[in-house]
């Protein structure tokens, strides 16, 4: 009732865990996992900086119970970069065209734009990348480096 | 910022549901996509003592062709409607006006039931139906009952909605052949609530005279609001330029907007008045181009 089991796949690992009812996804996963890529701005749905994938969709986690994400998939920023360390070509793109400065937001821009690529094979128009960016805000790059990045994911992809 | 402790139940079919909101409506809440309630409980605004997740009940999921409606299930998330052909095709102006609400992450999880219950007066959604003149379908575990827009959205937030009721389905009407629709906004920045925002369906006659005229506007006052008189006005003529500016203006002074720091009450009218005239001659032109041929 208050507390309640789940099961949730995140990063590709099984988790069962008690948790409270209330837990918000994006708090569930920092604090009680150490996931803490994930981000939280606003925390309520405006900032997009908590995005993360479920089931390979782009939410919003600080929008979400982790109750809710019951028996569901849940992909965060650090399922990106191999175990090595190496970057996910979305993250090489940000990092060679200076799309971020202070990186708060950059762990939702880089799912938004993960699901964004998946869904829209082609190389889009910068209108596009625009409006699949317009749900998460940036204070420090004013956006242009960012469209040069997801643009450039493209190349780097193939 | 964290919602306040809460007893959750997750209902897994409608009769559960139903069942779960007799015994605990009064101090339940229904959660559909939690879009609009999550921001509420973690403001505190709202401290329900139960929460009612419908999110999993597949009979309230889905859209359907009937004869003159597309009906759509209330937990069906706004993505899956945005992306549905067979809503392109018949209900085309639900198509358009959606694309509106919130960002593609508020989509994949906002649910059309939640947009309709939530009641905003700037939500696209309540305006698009009264526009199309469509029914929400509202079921308790003792009855079923249809009601039009303007019986179920009474004012700000607030609908005729009972603690022990939740929205089953909501139907939206097809768009006949030879009409045409639009859809107008302007918010601030995209994504954004609208400041004021129009629907309309056109349909013309034959030989080009405007048949049938269905408007609403969003975002003026706390309900949508159907300007009858323009509509009345509209019927029987053949529509030019200044015509449509007539109407569009026709009833500007109905319309009692809340204004705030980002649009004063005049401006939010005269703004009302500019989208009609725009949303009207989009349509006119949409229906004499027989799109919906
Ligand atoms: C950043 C942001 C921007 C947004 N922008 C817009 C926008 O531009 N336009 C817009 O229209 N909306 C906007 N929204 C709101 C969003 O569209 C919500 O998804 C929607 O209003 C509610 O749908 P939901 O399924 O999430 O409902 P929930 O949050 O789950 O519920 C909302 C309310 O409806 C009730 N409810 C839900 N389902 C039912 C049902 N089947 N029967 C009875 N009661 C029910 C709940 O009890 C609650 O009171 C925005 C939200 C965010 C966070």
């Amino acid at each position: 009732m208050s507390n309640c089991n789940v099961k949730i796949k995140i990063n590709g690992e099984v988790i069962e865990k008690e948790i409270e009812s209330r837990w918000l996804l994006s708090d569930f996963l920092r604090d009680k996992l150490g996931l803490t890529g994930t981000h939280v701005g606003c925390e309520h749905g405006v900032c997009g900086a908590c995005t993360i994938l479920l089931n390979g969709e782009p939410v919003r986690s600080c929008l979400m119970l982790a109750v809710q994400a019951d028996g569901l998939e849940v992909e965060t920023v650090e399922s990106l970069a191999e175990e090595d360390g190496t970057f996910h070509p979305i993250q090489q793109a940000f990092a060679n065209n200076h799309a971020l400065q202070c990186g708060f937001c950059t762990p939702g821009f880089l799912m938004s734009v993960k699901n964004f690529m998946e869904t829209h094979p082609e190389l889009p128009t910068d209108d596009e990348i625009r409006e699949a960016i317009s749900g998460n805000l940036c204070r420090c790059t004013g956006y242009s480096n960012i469209i040069k990045a997801v643009k450039d994911a493209y190349v780097l992809k193939c | 910022m964290k919602p306040p402790k809460f007893s959750y139940l997750r209902p897994n079919n409608l009769q559960e549901a139903l069942d779960m909101l007799a015994e605990y409506g009064d101090d339940a809440k229904i959660m559909s996509g939690g879009q609009s309630l999550i921001p509420l409980l973690n403001m505190r605004l709202s401290t329900p003592g139960y929460i009612i997740d419908i999110g999993r009940v597949e009979e309230l999921k889905g859209i359907k062709e009937e004869e003159d409606a597309i009906v759509i299930g209330g937990i069906t998330r706004h993505v899956d409607v945005e992306k549905s052909a067979l809503v392109q095709e018949k209900c085309p102006l639900l198509t358009e006006g959606i694309r509106w609400v919130g960002h593609n992450q508020i989509r994949t999880r906002g649910t059309i039931g939640g947009s309709i219950a939530h009641a905003d007066p700037s939500a696209e959604l309540p305006c698009i139906l009264t526009a199309l003149r469509g029914e929400i379908v509202m079921v308790s575990s003792e009855e079923e009952i249809t009601v039009s827009p303007e019986e179920f959205f009474l004012s700000y937030l607030l609908t005729s909605l009972e603690p022990n009721q939740l929205i089953k389905e909501i139907r939206f009407p097809k768009i006949k052949k030879g009409s045409g629709y639009a859809f107008e906004e302007v918010a601030r920045r995209h994504g954004d609530f609208a400041l004021v925002e129009v629907a309309v369906v056109i349909e013309l006659d034959d030989d080009g005279t405007i048949a049938d005229a269905k408007i609403a506007l969003g975002g003026a006052n706390s309900v949508p609001f159907i300007p009858e008189a323009a509509e009345e006005f509209l019927i029987g003529k053949l529509p030019d330029d200044s015509i449509l500016k007539e109407a569009a203006t026709l009833q500007l002074d109905d319309l009692d907007p809340e204004g705030d720091i980002h649009g004063s009450k005049e401006y939010r009218r005269y703004l009302s008045g500019v989208l009609l005239e725009r949303a009207l001659n989009r349509a006119i032109d949409r229906a004499r181009e027989g799109v919906f041929a």
